[in-house]
């Protein structure tokens, strides 16, 4: 009951500050005066529908949005999210599948290498000690700081971002599944090795479940860190993609779809998130 | 799956070009559709082809590579290679185009020369840039047609609006899009002219368009040499003025060429001639002023520049709102010509050098020639025939022109 209780508060003050946020908003972007030392001369019809002022003209935002020119902009993207009108005119929801994709692609990639390769670091200390001046040095690394290099030499916009993406999430879950092998408790392999169990089956029925909490907790932070990168390298690379998509509408300097992109953004990273930390509770164990 | 559809489009288009009916024209037009252009492309090209099938059915050899990646960068100069794609104007000619929007100079630079772009939309300096290996290794880079004449300003600040005399712009900062662009040889000319100097009496910043507009407003610069329509932009954002068109530094200078490498040209030269052709005639529709209307309406859109329309039609049109209450007249404010004139090329060799960015000893008139590839456009002009929007070439590719006053030298006077 008093958790009950406790989470309803909670409820409560996020939608309080949700209110507060946006009235600030509303309260920050409430139309001014015009400030322009040239304002728009009254007489002239010609010339305030050429700033596209006119009683016949577009009204058009200047500066930040409002709260209602946003939800203006928001409506126009999602009432039609997978529309297609060739390649540089594509809607929101294809630009974040294709985002996705990418991250799938080369996250899934830095998976296959860093959790193998963490169980070889974790099990010897001489590998672990032999690489770790390379995974100190590689793991700072700003994702955006490959992208020369990479479109240097892998010559390709799409195959570029999927390795950025893979450069920069291998190391959270190779270090994390490094630490989480070499940490198993010695006792459960001894037991392991007394009952004369193979190599294989130590690796995949003691290593793995007992690793398996750390390695998520590796996993996880690597999709955080994909999920950030992705934005960037698709700013640079372009061409689909939400990233491209924040690109396009800056290039409109349309702050509105801009501000529309952050949240998806936003969202579907929390999703992302989400589901790692379901996965984690059910992975989690009580020594 | 697309890639099964691409060569499948490619080979079609190879087989129905080698016959020489005049319907066929149309039958490719239809294929082309269906890899993927859109619906409004569909029906241009089929009207086009429709219209002028029977009289290019002569020209039209077959083309070695059909499917075309072809990069632009959102700005007015690409006009051009937009509406060759949303007029049919590459389907006439059996091509396929692909336009890629690129985020930037750096980019299409690198795209190009990796081979991941079999063309794209180029500054005019950097065929020249690239060829000499000015900031990135040294390759074979030809501008096969120009695009653009004209269109850029120099916008500034609301605040400066009581400064306008460029000789009180000591310690500015302004914008410019890329090193090697026309944008920053004619700042350059132009605060030189007004007895500054570029590189140590002003700070020049290399910002892409849309950032010069956020730090204009910003107050992080003072003003930008920047492309259309992004001049009008600031103006009509209120944040800024056009001081001046680059038309009135000089009119007539090239802005963005259309460029390919030269292997690309040695492996498929009939596609190379196809895509002149088809930018000619792009570039002579364009530059019928009762076009730019239809123009600016096509170019609004997202998949191109993503602007307003009415922001567009006055880069195109030049009849604009100055920004300081005044609507402006200016029909030269932009211009489209195809032809990468020899005298254009040496002018920006010589100022490549005048800043340092070139430093070796060169054969200016050799690399012209080499580089900017005149004599083929006037050659391609002539089997597409008279077009009403096309100027004709200045015999010998050697227009005289005046930049600030000066006239630039002929090809005789080659003391440069």
């Amino acid at each position: 009951m008093n958790s009950f209780s406790e989470t309803l508060r909670a409820w409560g003050l996020t939608a309080f500050l949700c209110v507060l946020l946006l009235a600030g908003w509303y309260i920050a972007t409430f139309p001014a005066a015009s400030h322009s030392p040239y304002g728009i001369p009254d007489g002239n019809a010609e010339y305030q529908a050429l700033m596209g002022h006119g009683p016949n003209a577009a009204s058009h935002s200047e500066g930040f949005p409002t709260p209602k020119q946003f939800l203006d902009a928001a409506w126009i993207q999602l009432r039609e999210p997978f529309h297609d009108r060739g390649p540089n005119d594509r809607g929101i929801g294809w630009q974040l599948g294709a985002s996705l994709l990418r991250v799938a692609l080369g996250y899934g990639l830095a998976v296959l290498v860093a959790v193998p390769g963490g169980f070889i670091i974790g099990l010897s200390p001489l590998i672990r000690r032999a690489l770790d001046p390379f995974i100190q040095i590689l793991r700072p690394i700003s994702p955006l700081a490959w992208m020369p290099i990479a479109l240097y030499t892998i010559r390709n916009a799409e195959e570029c971002g999927i390795f950025v993406i893979f450069i920069c999430s291998l190391w959270p879950v190779l270090i994390n599944t490094a630490f989480g092998v070499a940490a198993v408790r010695r006792d459960w392999l001894n037991v392991a090795k007394t009952l004369e169990v193979v190599w294989w089956r130590q690796i995949f029925l003691v290593l793995l479940p007992a690793a398996a909490p750390t390695i998520i907790t590796g996993m996880r932070v690597g999709l955080g860190i994909a999920w950030l990168a992705i934005v960037a390298a698709e700013m640079l690379v372009g061409g689909s993609g939400i990233g491209y998509f924040v690109w396009n509408q800056w290039n409109n300097l349309s702050i509105a779809n801009v501000l529309l992109a952050v949240l998806m953004i936003g969202i579907t990273g929390m999703v992302l998130d989400l589901l790692f930390g379901f996965i984690q509770r059910r992975l989690t164990y009580v020594e | 799956m697309k890639r099964f559809f691409s060569s499948k489009t490619a080979e079609s288009a190879l087989r129905c070009d080698a016959e020489t009916e005049p319907f066929t024209a149309c039958s490719c037009g239809i294929m082309h559709f269906s890899s993927g252009l859109g619906r409004r492309g569909f029906l241009g090209g089929l009207a086009a082809a429709g219209i002028s099938g029977t009289a290019h059915a002569n020209s039209v050899v077959p083309v070695e590579k059909a499917e075309l990646k072809v990069g632009f960068v959102p700005i007015s100069c690409a006009a051009p290679l937009i509406m060759a794609v949303a007029k049919g104007f590459f389907q006439e000619e059996g091509l396929n185009v692909h336009l890629q929007k690129i985020a930037g100079w750096a980019l299409v630079r690198d795209r190009l020369l990796n081979g991941e772009l079999d063309a794209s939309q180029l500054l005019a300096p950097m065929p020249i840039s690239l060829s000499l290996g000015l900031g990135s290794a040294a390759q074979p880079v030809r501008a096969i047609t120009m695009q653009n004449i004209n269109g850029q300003a120099i916008t500034l600040a609301l605040k400066h609006h009581n400064r306008r005399d460029p000789r009180d712009w000591k310690g500015m900062t302004f914008a410019i899009p890329f090193e090697y662009s026309m944008h920053n040889l004619l700042l350059r000319d132009y605060l030189a002219h007004y007895g500054l100097d570029p590189d140590h009496d002003v700070t020049l910043r290399i910002t892409s368009p849309p950032d010069m507009v956020a730090n204009l407003r910003a107050g992080n610069i003072d003003g930008f040499l920047g492309p259309d329509p992004f001049n009008q932009r600031a103006v009509y954002e209120q944040i800024g003025f056009i001081q001046t068109l680059t038309a009135q530094i000089w009119d007539g200078h090239p802005c963005c060429a259309f460029g390919m490498t030269q292997p690309f040209i040695d492996a498929y030269p009939n596609t190379y001639s196809a895509l002149q052709r088809a930018m000619i005639r792009a570039a002579a529709w364009m530059n019928a002023p009762e076009n730019r209307l239809e123009a600016a309406r096509i170019m609004a859109q997202p998949a191109y520049l993503n602007q307003p329309e009415i922001v567009i039609r006055q880069s195109l049109t030049g009849h604009y709102a100055d920004g300081l209450g005044v609507v402006q007249d200016n029909p030269h404010r932009a211009g489209y010509s195809p032809y990468p004139y020899y005298s254009m090329a040496m002018w920006i060799e010589s100022q490549l050098r005048r800043w340092g960015y070139l430093q070796r000893p060169t054969d200016a008139l050799k690399l012209a020639r080499e580089i900017y590839l005149f004599d083929d456009v006037v050659q391609q002009a002539r089997v597409v025939g008279p077009l009403s929007g096309l100027q004709d070439p200045v015999a010998g590719g050697f227009p005289e022109f005046s930049v600030l006053g000066q006239t630039f030298p002929r090809a005789g006077g080659q003391a440069l």
